[in-house]
């Protein structure tokens, strides 16, 4: 497919930073895919009812399905005194695991109020692993807006898990270990079987974290490579570095050109030969380009603009804007890791303008002022900006659906023109 | 602290977003932080709305909570005058802004705003949705409401609609069907509010002649002090359903003086509907009830006198209103549920067994899972309950409505008989959904031995007392096991009762020390139980 050369891309880009309101999810709300991808895992925010109502809100009809998640909800008497706060904590936990006796990792998820008044949940759970040890595993981290914006949850969580993962060297039977591959972040189980498939037709032995269950965690240690599967893990690629491990620098496995590059930073690292890594991808590359060259009919020419929601936002405009001719008018992001998109940056269009945090205000007196034909935001803006005469794409969707790798290239396409396939034939 | 997967209410906050977003030039500023702006989208995804609702956040993080976060404050509140321009504006602290104690109100008088400002004090680790929207109209009305000049002689009498508001179930339509209930009367409506209200028809409140309260959980406080402060009487019926409709138009006429109506107008259909042949099997139907104080109070008195049902159990989540639903449900000789619990409301429903249940979206959940018809009468809702087409709840179009959406679930009478008839047929086996339920089926279907349930109760939150009645018979050793005959027979049984039939025949068995059930102990507890 032709692939449009830049000349020098955004790698030296100076965003505009924004400071005022900011219309974005806090990281409680990715416990709403964390608790799917880990399936002996419970996640008990410490919070107050505005965090059991964020979850439920989120989770939409998720929370029926009886979920292995809920909030400890702080109430006044809680308030009242420290001390009565964590023997209150032990009580909540001990009538949780009575009820669900399958659980084998619990996570105690911080909260702004939980934070706010200064409640130490590092302290709890290492009180309660003394208490439930070994039948369960008592972690935690941080889910509040305060600190995290909505797919940093993930981040946080999965950093609270690397200092527990069994050690490769002491897995090992000799100090002659070959490197091991693992693949970080949580994708869909269909997503994860697709690449685990690629890797392992080009000879490699392929880790994935997180684990669909806690009893199974990937070891990790000074033979570690790892790629990132998403772009917002900076704390979890800190934490295994310090464990060791090695980050292989990619873009992010979104579109075929993506998907590729992804997939050769690994291939480049273990010594894959070209033949072998053809062999591996021809045949799903050939396919993903022929569906996707359907949909860019429809794309070539609309100009994009993103609001900052997850941080794909970058990965986003590079795949649109490059694999579907898009024209990208603003692309937003609550935060720029300017290392691990390092590669991603040098992708995109020389000039694009970036924007990173947010005044929704003036970013919104923008958005209407560009006019864009699609506007890529959250469910708060959406009917609004519809209203307007704006096409919108809701930008959750993006977080919630199987987007990466060569299967999905076409499907994740499809997210954007769908919005405006519809505005036309609801027009005419 | 409390163990909480479902919440019926959010926290106050979100009633005073409530309040501002069914209004038209009120803006609030709420001192939270980042992530608080997910309660825009039950506004612009369940309600639908067109426009992001009047809230500007803060949203301070971590590296604010240094001391600047009053300066943060006062610049949002600026800003959101000079954007918006609001004729009042409210100002108050979401549950993490009350730990860190910066008085909005006092950072917003140093503004000194050309417009009125009202402080909000909600406690968010006491308090709840409704409450905070309550006391946010209320607050309103004392900053806003104006003393009235002297009467001036109207040839029709008006009143005020009190309480509806954005994210109401059901009140866009309520509020249309009453304004022409009440113009049809001869009286004439003055203010709706907070709904479509602005700043300066609050300030009229005092003008009228009385107040209806559609909605006490957020316009009863209001009234009472409109009361307290200009002797303005408001009406105590809430017109939900045909009886409390016509008592609701006898209020209005005996606080006007204006003659009674003799006869329903012609759009009221449900109460030839009830009488038809078609509703004899509804008779005796054991419904439960729960929600809001005011429709659960309501859908008894519907249900027991209007559909003929018997109501079996009822319950609130409105603590505010806990005793008026004690006192409803001594009327129906069962005692009330007071929970925000879902797992208690799902423990109850379990343990009575109902033919309907009538609740919120939660209990919508709690009847899929159990297998029982279910009608939603109340909020927390979800998008599908903010329909498009007319679908008032009160009036006589709303009683017409509430019949409808009541019987769905139910069979039409003349196939809950073929299916009495017909038992073993190949379409009407017990395994076969009623056709009114659309695609799914029962999730219990208990002929077989109970696996749904087993799976079940591993696989919830379930309490202890619960998992001991939803095990399967055999699990239990002090309780009786069934025989295989026995089992089949109760397969026979239509599921909508089987659940019934066979806690009955374990708790009849039990108590004469039975130790195998038989075909001969299910009849003979059927005798025994039979109504």
């Amino acid at each position: 497919m032709p692939i449009r050369a830049e000349a020098s891309g955004c790698t030296d880009v100076v965003p505009l930073v924004e400071r005022g309101q900011r219309e974005v999810f806090c990281g409680l709300t990715g416990i709403i895919w964390l608790h799917r991808k880990i399936q002996d895992a419970f996640f008990l925010v410490v919070g107050s009812r505005t965090c059991a109502h964020l979850i439920q809100s989120a989770a939409g009809v998720m929370i029926f399905a009886e979920p292995r998640f809920g909030t400890a909800i702080i109430d006044e008497r809680d308030l009242a005194g420290l001390a009565d706060v964590h023997e209150e904590l032990d009580r909540v936990v001990q009538q949780l695991l009575a009820r669900r006796p399958d659980i084998r990792l619990l996570f105690l998820v911080g909260s702004c109020p939980s934070e706010v008044i200064k409640l130490d949940l590092s302290r709890a759970a290492e009180r309660q692993n003394q208490i439930h040890q070994p039948a369960v595993r008592v972690l935690n981290y941080s889910g509040s807006g305060i600190e995290t914006t909505f797919t940093q949850g993930e981040d946080a969580c999965l950093a609270a898990m690397v200092p527990g993962l069994p050690s490769l060297a002491a897995t090992a039977l000799s100090n002659e270990t070959a490197p091991a591959l693992m693949v970080v972040g949580t994708l869909a189980d269909v997503v994860e079987d697709q690449l685990r498939n690629l890797l392992e037709r080009m000879g490699l032995q392929v880790s994935f974290f997180p684990p669909r269950n806690s009893q199974t965690m990937p070891a990790v240690g000074p033979h570690t490579r790892f790629l990132l599967a998403q772009p917002f893990l900076a704390d979890t690629a800190r934490a295994l570095q310090a464990r060791g491990a090695q980050h292989l620098p990619a873009v992010f496995p979104l579109g075929v050109e993506g998907t590729t590059a992804w997939l050769q930073a690994a291939a480049t690292e273990f010594d894959v030969t070209p033949e072998v890594f053809e062999q591996a991808t021809a045949a799903p590359r050939q396919r993903a380009e022929k569906a996707l060259a359907v949909q860019r009919e429809m794309l070539q020419g609309q100009r994009i603009f993103f609001f900052p929601d997850s941080q794909l936002e970058i990965p986003l405009a590079r795949f649109v804007h490059r694999e579907l001719g898009m024209d990208l008018v603003e692309v937003g992001t609550p935060y720029l890791h300017r290392q691990h998109m390092a590669a991603e940056l040098a992708w995109l269009p020389a000039g694009t303008r970036i924007s990173e945090g947010q005044d929704v205000d003036r970013q919104l007196d923008r958005c209407l002022a560009d006019a864009p034909d699609l506007v890529v935001c959250g469910l708060g803006l959406a009917n609004p900006l519809e209203a307007q005469g704006i096409t919108t794409k809701w930008a959750i969707e993006l977080v919630f659906t199987p987007i990466q790798g060569y299967e999905q290239a076409a499907d994740l396409a499809g997210l954007f023109s769908r919005p405006l396939k519809r505005r036309l034939k609801l027009a005419a | 602290m409390q163990l909480t997967l479902w919440t019926y209410e959010g926290p106050p906050h979100v009633g005073a977003m409530r309040i501002a977003t069914a209004m038209r030039d009120v803006h609030y500023v709420l001192h939270a932080p980042q992530g608080d702006t997910y309660a825009d989208l039950l506004f612009t995804m369940i309600e639908r709305l067109p426009r992001r609702p009047p809230v500007t956040y803060t949203t301070f993080q971590a590296r604010d909570l240094g001391g600047d976060t009053a300066e943060l404050f006062k610049d949002a509140a600026r800003q959101a005058m000079e954007r918006y321009k609001p004729a009042a504006m409210l100002v108050g602290s979401s549950c993490t802004a009350e730990l860190i104690q910066d008085d909005p109100g006092g950072l917003a008088q140093a503004l000194k705003l050309p417009i009125p400002v009202v402080a909000l004090d909600l406690p968010s680790y006491q308090r709840k949705e409704n409450w905070g929207a309550s006391e946010t109209f209320y607050q309103l009305c004392r900053h806003l409401v104006q003393k009235p000049g002297d009467k001036v002689a109207k040839a029709r009498p008006s009143c005020n609609i009190l309480g509806p508001s954005a994210l109401g179930f059901r009140h866009r339509d309520d509020v249309k069907e009453i304004t022409q209930l009440l113009t049809q009367l001869g009286v004439d409506v003055a203010v709706v509010a907070p709904l479509n209200a602005c700043v300066a028809d609050l300030q009229k409140l005092a003008e009228a002649d009385f107040n209806v309260v559609l909605y006490p959980e957020i316009g009863l406080a209001a009234a009472q002090w409109l009361q307290r402060q200009f002797d303005q009487p408001f009406t105590k019926t809430v017109p939900l359903g045909s009886h409390a409709t016509r008592d609701f138009m006898a209020e209005v006429c005996t606080l006007t003086g204006l003659p009674v109506p003799a006869h329903d107008p012609d759009n009221a259909h449900a109460h030839w509907y009830a009488k038809s042949v078609d509703s004899t099997y509804l008779t005796g139907k054991r419904v439960y009830i729960f929600g809001d104080a005011t429709h659960v109070v309501a859908a008894a008195r519907i249900a027991s006198q209007e559909m003929g049902f018997e109501v079996v159990g009822l319950g609130t989540y409105s603590r505010e209103f806990a005793r008026e639903v004690r006192d409803c449900a001594k009327l129906y000789g069962v005692e009330a549920l007071i929970t925000d619990d879902y797992l208690e409301v799902e423990t109850q429903i379990n343990a009575l067994q109902p033919e309907l249940i009538l609740g919120t979206q939660m209990e919508r959940h709690i009847a899929k899972r159990h297998g029982i018809p279910c009608a939603v009468i109340s909020a927390p809702v979800h998008v599908q309950d903010f329909p498009a087409r007319y679908a008032p709840q009160m009036g006589f179009e709303g009683a017409n409505v509430l019949f409808d959406t009541w019987v769905h679930p139910l069979m039409m009478g003349l196939e809950e008989h073929l299916i009495g008839m017909f038992r073993e047929d190949f379409e009407f086996h017990a395994g076969a959904a009623p056709s009114h339920l659309g695609s799914t089926r029962p999730a219990a279907d208990r002929a077989m031995p109970a696996t749904t349930e087993a799976k079940v109760s591993t696989e919830t939150l379930t309490p202890v007392s619960v998992q001991a009645v939803a095990a399967p018979a055999q699990a239990a050793s002090n309780q009786a096991t069934w025989s295989p005959e026995a089992e089949k027979e109760l397969g026979k049984i239509p599921f909508f009762v089987r659940g019934k039939a066979r806690r009955n025949t374990e708790r009849f068995a039990q108590d004469l020390g039975v130790v195998t059930i038989t075909v001969e102990t299910l009849y003979d507890a059927k005798a025994h139980f039979s109504r």
